[in-house]
């Protein structure tokens, strides 16, 4: 073998990932590579099981390992802090549905992942209630609320993706009861863990308004527009308890 | 917490032994926990703060990757720093191995030909490591699978070297000692005779598992410490002396109770040779 350090390490990955690694046939004809293989992959799947628990649930410890594994081999983690591993994920089930047949299994990945990403989320500045007293109506409307990056949101059409997720992950019966239609979720995260609730349509659309970088006057005629019946006082109310917001600002 | 207390044999942290680890008042632990784990915000960061308030830590890394022809990611070595000033660990230390490779992370410890390229390149990130984290680390052995040509250094050589050059001191595991001895063919208790002791921080010691297709020995950390592993660490101790000692455990957890039995076993050695020295 006479390879630089680099050239060693491409043959290496290159084997790793059963890729022809000519230069290397000395150490990928031991039995002892495997271990390697073996190891990387496992690694990898086995991250991929902690950050998508639902999924495991949804579609069985055999078949997660099998797409797990499928996964891994596509796409190797770019970041060491494996709970930011599976990013794409959701959208590798997504283009396999016709081998699982479950058209919401990729949304309750999403949500698995929003999990992952408001659960390790940096602690930022909050908005509370008490930062709003003595402000007038005028004041608010001309103010923007930004969503904190400890917060997560969608809506989901046309299945109720967060009541799927939440008996998923939680292990919790699925009710006969339980209409099938479209849900939003809300996920916020602090130093005490991972909060969620369900979410209206026009409450997705007011955060996608703020995110967007619009005032909240014009959020909340966005959000109105979406859901005429939206009770904005009460939204307001939850979205502040659970911590969606970084303070006021009115640039 | 008391920093100036000598460490003794300490254990891996791990989420589901928390609260009886936090409360756990025994003399000389501490606890070691791998530094990727907390990089980010939330619980687990918390989860650490509180417990670096009554205990000692290590931040034992995974992913410097050391021994890669690149110099350690910039933004991993700013979290880490940050990450060392908010939990002030007592050690830190990495392994002498590869993992992250073209914007890729390969989550195991691989192998490479200690040649004098490498030693030039893993010197040079060990400084850089050092210089950024404002502080020396510790550098492991690895455990070893493949019979790897190309080498240009004997390990310990390499290893002295790279402490002579840099200034960082070694971490040796006992067992990653144990394991490569079986499956390279060599003398264990001869390569622990012929470690340096003066550059030795910290001691490590594990369960291994059996591959009988292979007849390989894995450093798989998911049993309790092979009686040949204790053997060695005792050897290695008397002629030595004392090191903090970290036992690790990652699969088929038992109860904090049998881990702290096990850990016990390691204080009593340090305790009988603290006496005779």
């Amino acid at each position: 073998m006479n390879l630089s350090l680099g050239q060693f390490q491409d043959a290496f990955v290159d084997a790793l990932y059963l890729r022809p690694a000519p230069a290397l046939e000395s150490l990928t004809g031991q039995a002892a590579f495997a271990v390697y293989r073996n190891t990387v992959l496992s690694g990898c799947v086995e991250a991929l099981r902690a950050n998508f628990p639902s999924i495991e649930t949804l579609v069985g410890p055999g078949w997660m390992h099998d797409v797990t594994r499928a996964y891994a081999q596509q796409t190797p983690p770019e970041d060491p802090r494996l709970i930011h591993y599976g990013a794409t994920f959701p959208d590798f089930l997504q283009a396999l549905q016709t081998s699982h047949d479950l058209p919401y299994l990729a949304d309750v990945a999403r949500l698995d992942g929003y999990w992952c990403e408001v659960f390790s989320a940096e602690e930022e500045p909050c908005l509370t209630l008490a930062d709003l007293a003595g402000m007038t109506a005028t004041d608010l409307a001309r103010g923007h609320l930004t969503p904190r990056c400890s917060v997560r949101w969608q809506w989901f059409e046309p299945h109720p993706a967060y009541s799927l997720w939440r008996v998923s992950r939680e292990d919790l019966p699925w009710s006969p009861e339980q209409p099938w239609v479209a849900e939003g979720a809300l996920l916020s995260g602090d130093s005490d863990g991972v909060s969620h609730q369900p979410l209206d349509r026009g409450a997705c659309t007011f955060l996608d308004a703020c995110a967007a970088g619009h005032s909240l006057q014009v959020a909340s005629q966005l959000a109105q527009q979406r859901q005429p019946d939206l009770d904005f006082s009460d939204l307001l109310g939850r979205l502040l308890q659970a911590k969606a917001f970084r303070p006021l600002t009115f640039a | 917490m008391n920093r100036n207390i000598p460490l003794g044999a300490g254990l891996g942290l791990k989420a589901e032994h928390y609260d009886h680890a936090l409360a756990c008042d025994a003399e000389g632990l501490w606890y070691e926990v791998h530094p990727e784990n907390y990089m980010v915000g939330g619980p687990r960061l918390a989860w650490l703060e509180r417990m670096a308030e009554r205990h000692a830590l290590s931040l034992h890394g995974v992913a410097l990757s050391l021994a890669a022809d690149a110099e350690p990611d910039a933004g991993h070595l700013r979290r880490l720093r940050a990450l060392i000033e908010r939990v002030s660990p007592v050690l830190v230390s990495e392994h002498l191995a590869w993992s992250t490779w073209r914007g890729q992370y390969h989550p195991d410890l691989l192998p490479f030909p200690r040649s004098d390229e490498a030693l030039q390149r893993i010197g040079e990130n060990i400084s850089r490591t050092q210089d950024a984290l404002g502080r020396s680390i510790a550098v492991e052995n690895p455990s070893h699978y493949l019979h790897l040509d190309g080498h240009d250094w004997d390990e310990i050589d390499f290893l002295t070297e790279l402490a002579r050059r840099t200034g960082c001191t070694l971490l040796l595991d006992v067992n990653n000692v144990h394991v490569s001895a079986h499956n390279l063919g060599f003398d264990a208790a001869g390569y622990l005779d012929r470690f340096p002791a003066q550059a030795i921080s910290e001691v490590h010691l594990a369960g291994y598992s059996e591959d009988d297709q292979a007849a390989l020995l894995i450093d798989s950390h998911d049993a309790a410490i092979a009686e040949p592993v204790w053997a060695l660490y005792r050897h290695l101790i008397a002629r030595i002396g004392p090191r903090p000692t970290l036992i690790e455990r990652d699969g088929n957890l038992p109860a904090f109770a049998e881990l702290l039995a096990e850990r016990a076993i390691a204080q009593a050695t340090l305790n009988r040779t603290g006496a005779l020295s």
